[in-house]
This record gives structure tokens, C-alpha cells and sequence, in this order.
């Protein structure tokens, strides 16, 4: 076989994991050799690989003859007899909409049992993330349990702790009272290839460890309440799941007793997906994905956090001065165009519509600002309704490209008051290795010939 | 304001009160006491002060029969392994142990992190080992086993010595050897709750709008031979839209396509990968590369001559096998022979997706 041990391109391992000698040796000779000094600016960059857009069979030429033959020759489903209802009981995206699907990124972990896949937000439109593109990461591989089967379980870490430790079945914890919120989630290691340099091509690969749902379950307050617990000394949280690598992470009371925290069992107007967690999983707004813990199986409240291997080992930001930090769980204020994006192609000068998310685990976004000039002047782009706290935020912007390069970037500002950073910001700060919380400006660079590259300036 | 109008207002008013403070009822006859069994057979977490921890103890060598048994296959003889998951051992010192500090933290060159590196407590190694160890087996290790492995990760990082017996008397005394046992800080923003951290956000950044100041350089992108490395990214995006998606297989600069669909695979065999999936042999067999192993297409070629490559890999499937491409076994499947059939003709095929 051809190359058969040599990944494509550069293999860049899982985002806790560890790069081999050889991938590190390669980064900091590329950062020191410096592409840097290969390309002076932006702007020679899109000149030196320059090609005039195309103009291209989809884009609606003037006809020579009569018409166009889409218009004149009347199709099938103009003339025929469609199918029928129920074909399918459960229905499916067009056909035509195959290219749109979750990926896992090459060479990124060696086994799919744990693994990521990531969400195609470039294809995606609104807020909501569809049930079957959510993204997915698994530890030790995705179950599907019967709920009839389920169990929930609430103990103390001592029996002074709580009055009663407690069973619940699945139809019991579907008869508690229900609420139904939109919230994002967002994996920690979201973006966190991207932390020393440019290393993946498209949105997708780059932020798409972020979903966004309709979730509907109990306030986790509710079943504590039942089982008397002591809220004076039960001050933290631990959430384990049902699957082989039991995950857990500690929560702070007090986000529980907001009635924030949910045991939920629905996405989306139906159950959970399998992949996501069916039949019951934390949600826990704002927070990294890793605490919304899958297959839910047991709730401890104790008076100290546990300092689990998802907090102790992974999820840590190691910062410059060789610290970790521990227990960081919150994911600031961010945002990202997806289309335009890495990885597509305009088709033709003239009017677009600039297209975005935006986020903040601490409330609602208050602004989302773009720029196509690389930053030095920025236009407040228009948020669309819902603007929800905790919540992705669509934002839209009229853009009218002359078919020179632009560099495109958004910039989201949270109700706090606090500024998605630049990466120069974030590194002077964070350094470049802490793999989490990768919340910097990106950018996408168009070049003449339309096509759009993931760039990193500096 | 008009009586009607105020009759009106009054009325909103009341709905919003009702609203707002939707009326309550005690909640009653909802779920059932843990038994004590119950309670033994799920609450399994060790706290770092080692709250919930079992009694018992295992010693290093024990330890090495163990893992040479259950983990090496993944982790390599020394956890040094780099080939499934991260490494385990390797990068701290005698001194990290006295300070409490691993010093290649500091050293941006260093390659890498591994876990003996960042783990601050003992009790998080414990708790993991014996609640999701090994990978395909978790929850098989009983107590004195997960002892005897701590110790023997402990000795190979040069924290314990070879003839060390850990148990639940001295566990507490290894805590206070841990290479990284003062490496962690909760001073940062991120934790979402007053009892950790609470300080103000790290990175200040102000929304300037109009000629700020500009990184205006491009310092990173993609390298041109990275290109088509997350395969084409035409067939990534939707095919209609305002932009489509790049022809990666083409040189950067050529021109878009107007779309392009899936690649038309073969539906049988996109049946038998399915079929690979579902059965986990693609936990350890890559489609091309070696994971633990080798690739389908390794096997493929290796055979293609042979002409009764289908019976001989059908033969190897059903009853597991070793030492033809390493020392690792593969066990024997326990898939339907019709199954068995399908996987080994596509792999003497060429295991084409």
C-alpha cells in the first residue's frame, strides 16, 4: 500500500491527548522557521495564488435560446404523481442533502470509541442543531439502553448528607415537573487544535465540537428536594454515567440550587439521541460539555469536589507558568462565521450574507461585531430572535464583496460585559499550550479566486 | 385611564402574578429509598481524601503481572505507549517528587504531557482504574488489583520503589510523593460557583470599531500539501448555497465546482465497514494503518496473491490468532459465520470502502 502509516498531512492528536516527538518537533520548527516569514502579508498570500471567480453552471445565466431548459421542459415532479404519506415513519433529510454529515477529523484519535465527532456548521442554519448532526464525544463508545431498565440513583458522600438516598425509574422522573430551555454545549477542547497554530481547514474541524438544542427534563433542585438534602453542608455536586467509563465531574450547588442544572431526558421535541446520552443526561448551561454527563445513572452530593479524571487529568489548562488550572468549567464569550468558512468557495462577486453563531456560558450575547478588513474596522452585525441566555445567537450581516481579499472575522461581546479576545490576547495571557478554552477571534481569509482558507494573523 | 382599560390592566396583572408563581404542589409517592446493596454496588467514587475508598492493598510486581496481562496491549509494556492513547509515564523526576512540581511543565519545548506529569492527587488515578479499567473490560478489576497497578504506575514514574506494597494505610503517605501533588490552581474565572476561584476573567479585550489596531499578518494557515487531508471539502458542503464547498483534490486557485455529491462507494461494501463497525473490529484495525492491528488493506495485501485468502481469513476471524503481525492476540469473534464469510471476502476484495 501506498503510504499506508503516514496519516494525511499533520496528524494532530485528541485535544487532551499528547502529541507524538515527531508532530512537536515539526510545530516548533514550522513556528520558528516561521511561515511567518514565508508569506509578508494577507494580502500577498490571496495575490499569489490569484484566479478570477468563475462564473458557474448553478449561477443563472441569461439564456440564449427561448429559456432555460429547467424552466421549459417541464420535470417529472411537475408532471407525475409524487409519493406517498408514511413512506418513511421516521423521515429523512433530502438526498441531495448527503454532503451535510458529522466527521470525525483524520488522525485525531486512534480508536472511535473515544473519539469526537464534530458538527457541520458551515451546512447550518438558525440556532437549533438537528438531533442527528449533534456532535458527538464518546470515552469508552455510545450505548443504546432501554429506559424501562434506566435507574437514577441519589446518595450523599456521608448519610448525614441527605435524609433518604434515593431510586427513581424513568417513568418516575417524566411524571416531575417539566421545563423545556435552549441551550448550547460546547466540548472545552472546542477549537483547541487551533491553539499554537492554524491545524485544521474548515469550521467544521474547528469549532465544531459546539451544538445547540431544546432540552427538556426536571431541575435537578427538584430531586435533591426529595431527598432532604442538607443544603448547609452539601455544597458540591458529583454527576457519574451508566456507560463503562462511569464518567464524572463535580458541579457547585449553587448552580444546582438556580434550578439551572436539568436531568433531562428530551432534545429537540423527542427523547435524547442514543449518541447523546438516551435515556437521561445532565444539562448544565454554559458549562463545558464534559460535565453534561451521558446515561446518567447516579447523583452524590458531598461537601468537597472530587477531583475526577476529567478534572484532574484532562480538562486542565496548563498555563505558562506550569500551573494547571483545575476545575475550569465555564466557556467564555465567543463566536465564529460560518459562512463564509474555511474550506468554501464564493461563487461570484457581489452580495452575500455574512453568517454567524455566537455564545456565552455566563448569559445572553449583548453584540456581535464584523470585520472584513482583518480587524481594523468593524460593523454590529444583526442578532436574530431568540437571543437567549446560555443560548447560541445567529447573527447576520449584508456584505457586498468586490472580489479583492478580505479577511473575515466576528467579534461577540456577552451581557457581562466581557470581549471575545483576539489570539494575541489570549496567548499573551494563556500561553499556547493549555488545549482548553480556545475562545479567540477567528478568522477566514477570501481570496481572489473565491476560496476561503482558515488564517491565524499576528 | 378608563374603567374598562383598568379592569383590563388588573386582569393582565393577575394573569402574570399567576404566571410567575404557578402554583406548587407537594410532591409525594415519587421514587423509593437505595437499598444498602444497592448503594454498595453503584457508589464506587474515591474522593481526594480518600472518602469511599475500599480496603486492601497490592504490590508492584503484582502490579507487572497485571499489566502485562490487561493493559500493556493498549498502554505499552512501560505506559510509555503513544500508539492507542496518551502516554501514562514519563517526563517527571526524583526532584518533582520533593517539590511536588514537574519542572518540564516549564519547558514549552517539551513534547507533550503525560498523566504522571499533570495528576496532582492519587486518589484520581485509584478511582479511574478501578471504574473504567481496562477499556473493553471496565469494572473487572477488583480493589487489590487496582492497588497493585497504582503501585506499579507509581513505580515505573520512579515515585514508589520495586518492592512497595500500597494499601488504603499508606495510600495517604504516596499522596504526599505525587510528582505534580502542587501543580494545580483554581485562581481563574472558569469555576461556576463562589466556592472556588472567583476571580475576574484573565484576558481583556475592548470592541474598538473603527481603524484599530490590526495584527495584519498572516502567521498560520494550512501547508498547500495539507490540502485535501480532511478529504475533499466539495463533498463537506452543502451542494447548493451561496458558497459550495472547495475542490481539494485540485490545486488551490482552480475552479469551483458547482457541486459535487457523496462519492458513489458501493453499497455492499459500505454494508460490510458497517458490519466491521458493529462487531468492534475497527477498535483495533484501521482501514489502512495499524492500530493495535494491522490495517484491512495491510491484510489485503499481504494475501493478495494467496488464492484461498477468503477461507484462510474467515479461518483467523472465527478463532483469533497471533504472532503473524505481532505479539498481541487477536481473540476469536464471536460473529455469525454468514458474517465471518462477508468480512473475510472483503478483505481478500481489498477491503474497498
Amino acid at each position: 500500500m501506498s503510504d499506508a502509516t503516514a496519516p494525511p498531512g499533520r496528524l494532530i492528536r485528541a485535544p487532551e491527548s499528547f502529541l507524538a516527538k515527531d508532530d512537536i518537533r515539526k510545530v516548533f520548527a514550522e513556528g520558528r522557521a516561521g511561515r511567518r516569514d514565508f508569506i509578508r502579508s494577507a494580502f500577498s498570500a490571496a495575490l499569489a495564488s490569484a484566479a478570477v471567480p468563475a462564473a458557474l453552471a448553478q449561477s443563472n445565466p441569461v439564456p440564449t435560446e427561448g429559456g432555460d431548459a429547467n424552466i421549459l421542459n417541464l420535470p417529472a415532479h411537475t408532471t407525475g404523481l409524487g409519493q406517498g404519506v408514511a413512506s418513511d415513519g421516521y423521515g429523512k433529510p433530502s438526498k441531495f442533502e448527503a454532503n451535510v454529515q458529522r466527521r470525525m477529523s483524520p488522525g485525531l484519535t486512534q480508536t472511535t470509541q473515544s473519539s469526537v465527532s464534530f458538527a457541520p456548521l458551515q451546512s447550518l442554519f438558525g440556532i437549533i442543531t438537528p438531533s442527528g448532526l449533534h456532535f458527538e464525544r464518546h470515552h469508552q463508545g455510545w450505548w443504546d439502553i432501554d429506559p424501562s431498565k434506566h435507574r437514577l440513583m441519589v446518595n450523599g458522600s456521608d448519610p448525614k448528607l441527605l435524609k433518604t438516598p434515593m431510586v427513581f425509574t424513568m417513568d418516575e422522573l417524566m411524571r416531575l415537573p417539566m421545563v423545556s430551555r435552549f441551550h448550547f454545549i460546547e466540548c472545552g477542547a472546542n477549537t483547541g487544535m487551533e491553539w499554537g497554530n492554524v491545524a485544521v481547514p474548515t469550521v467544521q474541524y474547528s469549532h465544531g465540537m459546539l451544538s445547540c438544542s431544546e432540552f427538556t427534563g426536571v431541575p435537578l433542585k427538584v430531586v435533591l428536594d426529595l431527598c432532604g438534602v442538607d443544603y448547609k453542608r452539601a455544597r458540591y455536586v458529583l454527576g457519574e454515567g451508566a456507560d463503562g467509563s462511569s464518567m464524572t465531574r463535580t458541579l457547585p450547588m449553587e448552580m444546582v440550587e438556580s434550578g439551572e442544572v436539568l436531568l433531562a431526558y428530551g432534545q429537540n421535541g423527542e427523547m435524547l439521541r442514543p449518541e447523546n446520552g438516551y435515556p437521561l443526561r445532565l444539562v448544565v448551561p454554559g458549562v463545558q460539555g464534559v460535565s453534561w454527563v451521558k446515561y446518567l445513572r447516579r447523583i452524590e452530593v458531598g461537601d468537597k469536589p472530587w477531583a475526577t479524571k476529567d478534572e484532574a487529568v484532562h480538562y486542565i489548562d496548563l498555563m505558562p507558568d506550569g500551573l494547571h488550572r483545575q476545575y475550569s468549567s465555564i466557556q467564555e464569550c465567543k463566536s465564529v462565521v460560518t459562512t463564509p468558512s474555511g474550506g468554501q468557495a464564493l461563487l461570484d462577486k457581489g452580495f452575500y450574507n455574512i453568517s454567524g453563531l455566537a455564545w456565552s456560558g455566563r448569559g445572553k450575547v449583548k453584540k456581535v461585531d464584523v470585520s472584513v478588513d482583518g480587524g481594523r474596522n468593524w460593523r454590529t452585525a444583526r442578532l436574530e430572535a431568540p437571543v437567549l441566555s446560555k443560548c447560541l445567537t445567529r447573527f447576520n450581516l449584508d456584505w457586498v464583496w468586490d472580489g479583492k481579499p478580505a479577511l473575515v472575522q466576528s467579534r461577540a461581546t456577552d451581557e457581562t460585559g466581557y470581549v471575545q479576545p483576539t489570539f494575541r490576547q489570549l496567548r499573551a495571557v494563556r500561553g499556547t499550550r493549555s488545549i482548553y478554552h480556545n475562545n479567540a477571534v477567528q478568522t477566514w481569509l477570501v481570496q481572489e479566486s473565491g476560496e476561503v482558507k482558515n488564517v491565524q494573523l499576528s | 385611564m378608563s374603567s374598562f382599560r383598568k379592569a383590563a390592566a388588573a386582569l393582565a396583572a393577575l394573569s402574570c402574578v399567576g404566571l410567575a408563581g404557578a402554583q406548587t404542589m407537594a410532591i409525594s409517592g415519587i421514587g423509593r429509598p437505595a437499598t444498602a446493596s444497592e448503594l454498595a454496588a453503584w457508589d464506587i467514587d474515591v474522593r481526594p481524601d480518600f472518602k469511599g475508598l475500599p480496603k486492601g492493598s497490592g504490590s508492584v510486581a503484582q502490579g507487572m503481572d497485571l499489566w502485562e496481562a490487561k493493559c500493556a496491549s493498549c498502554h505499552g509494556v512501560f505506559g510509555e505507549s503513544n500508539q492507542v492513547f496518551s502516554p501514562l509515564v514519563g517526563g517527571t523526576t526524583k526532584e518533582d517528587v520533593k517539590s511536588g512540581r514537574v519542572a518540564r511543565l516549564l519547558d514549552a519545548a517539551y513534547p507533550g504531557r503525560t498523566t504522571l506529569m499533570k495528576v496532582a492527587t492519587v486518589s484520581t488515578l485509584w478511582d479511574y482504574i478501578y471504574r473504567a479499567m481496562p477499556w473493553n473490560a471496565p469494572k473487572s478489576l477488583k480493589p487489590d488489583e487496582v492497588y497493585a497497578l497504582v503501585a506499579y504506575l507509581l513505580n515505573l514514574g520512579e515515585v514508589l520503589p520495586e518492592n512497595f506494597t500500597l494499601s488504603d494505610a499508606n495510600i495517604a503517605q504516596v499522596q504526599g510523593m505525587m510528582p505534580n501533588r502542587n501543580g494545580m490552581t483554581t485562581a481563574h474565572a472558569m469555576w461556576p460557583g463562589p466556592s472556588m476561584g472567583n476571580a475576574k476573567p484573565d484576558v481583556k479585550a475592548a470592541a474598538c470599531m473603527k481603524d484599530c489596531a490590526t495584527e495584519a499578518t498572516v502567521a498560520s494557515y494550512l501547508p498547500e500539501h495539507a490540502r485535501n487531508a480532511h478529504g475533499n471539502l466539495a463533498e463537506q458542503n452543502r451542494s447548493v448555497g451561496a458558497q459550495h464547498g472547495a475542490d481539494t483534490t485540485q490545486p488551490a486557485g482552480a475552479r469551483p465546482v458547482a457541486a459535487v455529491s457523496p462519492k458513489a462507494g458501493s453499497d455492499a461494501n459500505a454494508a460490510t465497514v458497517a458490519l466491521a463497525r458493529k462487531l468492534n473490529c475497527l477498535t483495533c484495525h484501521g482501514m489502512d494503518n495499524k492500530v493495535v492491528g494491522p490495517g484491512f488493506r495491510e491484510v489485503s495485501q499481504k494475501y493478495a496473491t494467496r488464492p484461498d485468502a477468503a477461507a484462510y481469513l474467515a479461518q483467523k476471524i472465527s478463532a483469533g490468532g497471533s504472532g503473524v503481525w505481532g505479539p498481541v492476540p487477536m481473540p476469536a469473534q464471536t460473529a455469525t459465520p454468514e458474517e465471518v464469510r462477508t468480512l473475510a471476502q472483503w478483505i481478500a476484495e481489498g477491503a474497498k470502502p
